[in-house]
């Protein structure tokens, strides 16, 4: 049973959230973008450059054993927070992107052929798209896209009639960053296996909401960041299959993924070293432990809870906006039934880009632009959207106070465009 | 003839008087934006825009003895009136007074984040784009 949360503690946690932003209290809205990150992770990595830095896996001194234990520490938590099998199926990479070119570049490579098909889906990120084009223009594959209903849903049926023996590939975001959808990727999975096709989950948006769990979804990669989970930039996770990673060959060459090196030939390290070429961000994976820490101290059912109470709040707020006569402008974008927290929308009248610059004028932080789904947005016919993404240290008086932010400009856009 | 060190500094005095506060400071280039003289329209096509992730800005030049004259219009509110006041101070100027010329009104006014590394906005590519017609109309009659 899901608990009520004592958000003032949560935020003392984050130093971040207490400041003034133009005068205001900061309002931070976007964190589909990138989340905060708890004083347990910062003190971490102040912790790990003041007194632990070594290189890893190396040298057989104490600091060198420390930073390893302690490397190695994040992995085995990664391993239970999405309940992976083994733990050497758990790749440490900058982050989602560079997760979906590892497999790209070294599964395509290997195992995608002329004729071959990709699916893809119309409200990926450029991150899930432009590595599979990549990789089928080179294999002359073909990259086919799932269409989508206007609330922002993938329509199945469609998705079904594309599947067949020529599918090598599903590549899906799991919850879509600029609509806050949540695909259904169970049956998406299960219905790409049916035909012999793997599939590639974009995780990045999903984690911090969800529970994960990927031995029951049965996904053959998962790709996640951790600056999304309250952890540093610049470190991600790649989860596959032992059977398709040890079938894959190196992404990049160098330093931790050899076995033997001569110059006539080197052999390749085991998983999850293979695929860990030269020095990684040792203080980030290690900081991203905490990250994990604090979610699970929390309860993943405890915070989806508190984040659907905020986006509910928003959303009848918004639409409560749009029943006052003369002000029916806002345009709701991203209305699926099954959704995280994330709300986008447009004010008709109202560049996204002034709309954002005036709430940023009043502490508030949002998104506008086109979420780097720019695809999505011209199949939306618009050319971008002010995006709203709540997470656990976010409050409803945050929301009251935007909302009475958006009202205003609605106001300001309706007199102007009378 | 005021010079663009004297048109900046105008301009700074007036944005002053809001003692930085940003949403007079924006409600106040929305309102400038206005007064930016309508761009005809056939000078609004693909080859004079700038574009930028976010917002857009339509520039056309115009050399007329020996001086510069700028035709601009943005689809954003706040772009367009740093638009006017960009156009402003380097319209009716030589070639090489814009390009000998620094453009320190926009910190001083509190939107540096328009010309920083921000890659959002045509504001940015418009002021390199002006500095370019002015090195091609200086090089054309060297």
């Amino acid at each position: 049973m899901a608990q009520k949360l004592d958000i003032t503690s949560i935020r003392n946690q984050f130093p971040i959230l207490h400041q003034e932003v133009n005068g205001k209290p900061l309002i931070y809205f976007d964190n589909a973008a990138t989340t905060q990150k708890p004083q347990s992770v910062i003190d971490a990595l102040i912790k790990y450059y003041s007194h632990d830095n070594a290189n890893i896996h190396r040298a057989a001194h104490t600091l060198a054993a420390r930073s390893t234990d302690m490397f190695e520490d994040t992995r085995k938590t990664i391993q239970t927070f999405i309940n992976t099998k083994e733990v050497e199926e758990c790749i440490f990479t900058k982050g989602v992107t560079e997760s979906i070119n590892l497999v790209a570049q070294s599964w395509g490579r290997k195992f995608l052929n002329a004729g071959d098909e990709v699916i893809i889906t119309t409200m990926e990120h450029h991150s899930n798209i432009v590595p599979w084009q990549m990789i089928c223009e080179e294999k002359n594959a073909i990259l086919k896209v799932i269409p989508i209903n206007d609330a922002g849903e993938l329509l199945m049926e469609e998705y079904d009639k594309m599947l067949s023996s020529k599918t090598k590939m599903v590549a899906c975001v799991w919850v879509s960053n600029a609509l806050g959808t949540i695909n259904p990727v169970k049956e998406i999975i299960e219905k790409a296996h049916a035909v012999g096709a793997k599939v590639l989950l974009d995780g990045a948006q999903a984690c911090s909401h969800l529970e994960v769990d990927v031995q029951d979804l049965d996904c053959d990669f998962l790709a996640i960041s951790s600056h999304k989970l309250y952890g540093p930039t610049g470190v991600g996770v790649l989860y596959g299959k032992r059977e398709l990673l040890e079938a894959m060959p190196p992404y990049q060459g160098g330093g931790e993924m050899i076995k033997e090196v001569s110059f006539d030939k080197t052999t390749y390290n085991e998983i999850p070293y293979k695929f860990e070429a030269g020095t990684p961000n040792i203080g980030d994976v290690i900081a991203f432990k905490y990250a994990l820490d604090f979610i699970n101290e929390i309860g993943k059912e405890n915070i989806e809870k508190h984040e659907n109470e905020l986006l509910k709040h928003c959303v009848d707020g918004l639409e409560q906006i749009n029943k006052s006569p003369n002000h029916q402008i806002i345009q709701l974008i991203g209305t699926a039934k099954e959704k995280v927290s994330v709300q986008s929308f447009i004010i008709n009248g109202m560049h996204h880009f002034d709309a954002g610059m005036m709430l940023d004028a009043k502490g508030i932080a949002v998104r506008t632009g086109h979420h780097c789904t720019q695809p999505l947005m011209s199949y939306l016919g618009v050319d971008g959207t002010i995006r709203a993404s709540f997470s656990v240290y976010n409050t409803l008086e945050e929301v009251d106070v935007f909302l009475e932010a958006v009202k205003k400009l609605v106001v300001l856009t309706a007199k102007h465009t009378k | 003839m005021k010079t663009i060190t004297d048109i900046q500094n105008e301009i700074i005095e007036n944005f002053e008087l809001f003692d930085g506060d940003m949403e007079s400071i924006l409600f106040y280039l929305m309102d400038l934006g206005k007064k930016l003289p309508a761009m005809p329209e056939v000078h609004k096509t693909e080859d004079y825009l700038v574009k930028g992730c976010q917002s857009k800005v339509w520039l056309f030049p115009n050399f007329v003895d020996g001086k510069v004259f700028l035709e601009a219009d943005s689809n954003t509110e706040i772009t367009k009136g740093l638009v006017y006041l960009l156009v402003t101070i380097w319209g009716n100027q030589t070639p090489n007074d814009i390009l000998n010329s620094e453009l320190f009104f926009i910190e001083k006014i509190g939107m540096s984040r328009m010309i920083g590394s921000q890659r959002s906005n045509g504001f940015v590519s418009m002021i390199k784009q002006i500095k370019l017609y002015a090195l091609a109309y200086n090089s054309k009659n060297n």
